[in-house]
């Protein structure tokens, strides 16, 4: 689970400072897939770059299973990111040299102990499986179509069960069909798994599938459709806003 | 190395052209090198053979190196080295002399020294030393002049009789001759040595103090060497081996910075999927391992197959050509160049450190 406590993040801009996220505030809760959207420039990216443990904010905390993930040292949130978090790129960013199903594997192969490397293995297979992808764990990167990579994306960041899932723009490079199955892949992997999921992206076209909305303008929360999910309603009211 | 064996197997191309480099530049490595060895030994294994744990030449003139070809010393500086030092010496005599075997003519290079100092042409301690008028040749210069035991040489027009052959050794490329230490200071001054010379040079044997040593120097005008510097009193050895050597040390930097360079260009290619593997929790140590276990296997399969060739060819060459096959020759410069080729790698893979793993997220791959 991960809860965002008054996240404030500035970055240096020439003489300036420019806000990117300002006492951004957010618990969703275990299982869900929350989708995070808002204009360019909103500070969604830098959601997820602090929320990855990859970017430490100015004040706030990320608790991620309890643990202010914010105060780690590089090394232990290096481990983190191997064991408790999972990124789903907005390319699919596979490594070219792999097969799908090593992949899943490589991380866990470079660092892992053999148990967890024997573990991986066994749930890439699974992960595959599960993302139809089975027949196509032997190919590479080039072998793939772009949904066929992304669906890779999505298996590899569940390896190791993390129990949060961070998700960027994962349809920005897809048509809408294959954007759709993408989509409802992870809300079902979210439910399934029991991952809390935070989405960022552009496209509320699939909005209805998520359990909660946030938009967010000049890093703050401007709008929040709560626990309870998200009506096609309030996602017209959102866009209205933006 | 989970990624670097699956890239190997995916960028064959490249890596085999770049084992094929190490492998190139090994071959190189290996042949000059046995060549070296080879040429250092035709130069200087007799001296080697020396019995001493110095060696003293006259002092040179006109601010030039010490030099066994130039020395020339007399029985009284020879008694006033012994009498100063209080060391044991023992004079030897050295000339490189044009020797005439019925229509055959061909260098040698005769030594003259006490019984026992090992200045003979090999280290057989049966063959007995050469008395006055004899002569005992090495292999090569019996085979040189088509000579045998008991037949007669002839010397700057004096007959010396075959006493035996035997050994190998060589001195400044020439092969050894040996003589007894009367017959060579006859034949010296007919060569052209001043009157009166007793020997080229001192073995000074006991390891006597600087002091003495200095006394030794001062009281017979001669300059001790011991060591590498005893072999540098040969002239061609100190600019052969300086050529080979600094042509070897060139050939090892140039691998270290094709190595270096090469690894530099595919860290910079790989740097997206670095970044990546680190945002989802690689440590930058096992990407480092990883990728040094990459260069280290490259390495290794090219000069694998370098001194492969090396071997081959050298063991066919060896009786034709002054080249030696040995481990110091073949394995020696193989790990060093393993160990300059990795070190080349390792600076590659700095960036591996730099690269911000934040660059995976968004669309800035």
């Amino acid at each position: 689970m991960i809860t965002l406590k008054n996240l404030t993040l500035t970055y240096p801009d020439g003489a300036s400072r420019v806000t990117a996220l300002d006492d951004v505030t957010l618990a969703p809760g275990a299982g869900t897939l929350t989708g995070i959207t808002g204009p360019s420039g909103s500070g969604k990216s830098s959601l997820l770059a602090v929320a990855s443990t990859l970017v430490r904010p100015d004040s706030g905390s990320v608790l991620i299973d309890g643990e202010d993930v914010t105060k780690l040292s590089d090394k232990d949130a290096t481990r983190l990111r191997r064991t408790s978090l999972g990124i789903v790129f907005q390319q699919s960013n596979l490594v070219p040299s792999l097969t799908a199903r090593d992949q899943l594997r490589a991380v866990t192969e470079l660092a892992g102990s053999r148990a967890q490397r024997r573990a991986a293995a066994t749930r890439a297979d699974e992960l595959l499986e599960a993302v139809g992808l089975s027949e196509q764990a032997g190919l590479r990167p080039h072998q793939l179509s772009g949904g066929q990579r992304q669906r890779v994306n999505i298996a590899r960041a569940l390896v190791t069960d993390p129990s949060v899932l961070l998700v960027d723009e994962p349809t920005s490079a897809l048509d809408s069909v294959s954007g759709a199955a993408v989509i409802d892949l992870i809300a079902d992997l979210t439910e399934r798994t029991g991952t809390t999921t935070l989405l960022v992206t552009h496209d509320l076209q699939h909005a209805p599938r998520f359990d909660r909305l946030v938009n967010l303008v000049d890093g703050r929360i401007t709008a929040d459709t709560g626990a309870d999910g998200v009506t096609r309603e309030a996602v017209e009211t959102m866009t209205r806003a933006a | 190395m989970f990624v670097a064996l699956r890239d190997l197997g995916f960028a064959r191309g490249r890596f085999t052209l770049i084992a094929s480099v190490v492998a190139l530049i090994t071959l190189l490595v290996g042949f000059l090198t046995g060549l070296t060895g080879g040429l250092a030994g035709q130069n200087v294994d007799s001296v080697l053979s020396w019995k001493a744990d110095r060696l003293a030449v006259a002092e040179p003139t006109g601010g030039t190196d010490p030099q066994l070809a130039t020395s020339t010393l007399t029985q009284q500086q020879v008694d006033d080295y012994a009498k100063a030092s209080g060391a044991t010496v023992s004079p030897v005599g050295i000339s490189q002399v044009s020797a005439t075997h019925g229509d055959v003519t061909g260098g040698l290079a005769l030594m003259a020294g006490t019984p026992g100092a090992g200045t003979g042409p090999g280290a057989d301690a049966d063959t007995p030393a050469p008395t006055k008028g004899e002569v005992v040749l090495s292999e090569d210069a019996a085979d040189a002049l088509g000579a045998a035991t008991g037949d007669e040489i002839n010397v700057a027009g004096q007959d010396l009789r075959v006493s035996a052959v035997t050994g190998t050794g060589h001195y400044a490329h020439v092969p050894v001759a040996a003589v007894d230490l009367s017959t060579w200071r006859g034949l010296a001054t007919r060569l052209g040595a001043p009157h009166g010379t007793a020997a080229t040079a001192l073995l000074i044997t006991g390891k006597p103090d600087k002091d003495a040593v200095a006394a030794g120097d001062a009281a017979a005008h001669t300059v001790s060497l011991s060591g590498l510097n005893e072999l540098t009193a040969i002239g061609s050895f100190r600019s052969e081996i300086g050529s080979l050597g600094l042509m070897i040390g060139l050939l090892l930097a140039i691998s270290a910075l094709v190595i270096g360079a090469f690894f530099t260009v595919w860290t910079l290619q790989r740097k997206g999927d670095i970044a990546v593997l680190r945002a989802l929790g690689a440590p930058v140590s096992a990407l480092r391992r990883d990728a040094l276990g990459q260069a280290g296997l490259v390495l290794v399969i090219g000069i694998a197959l370098g001194l492969a060739v090396v071997v081959a060819v050298g063991s066919v060459l060896q009786g034709s050509l002054p080249f030696v096959l040995s481990p110091l020759t073949t394995l020696g410069p193989g790990l060093l160049m393993a160990v300059l080729g990795l070190i080349g790698a390792a600076a590659a893979l700095r960036s591996v450190t730099h690269t911000d793993p934040l660059t995976a997220l968004g669309s800035n791959r």
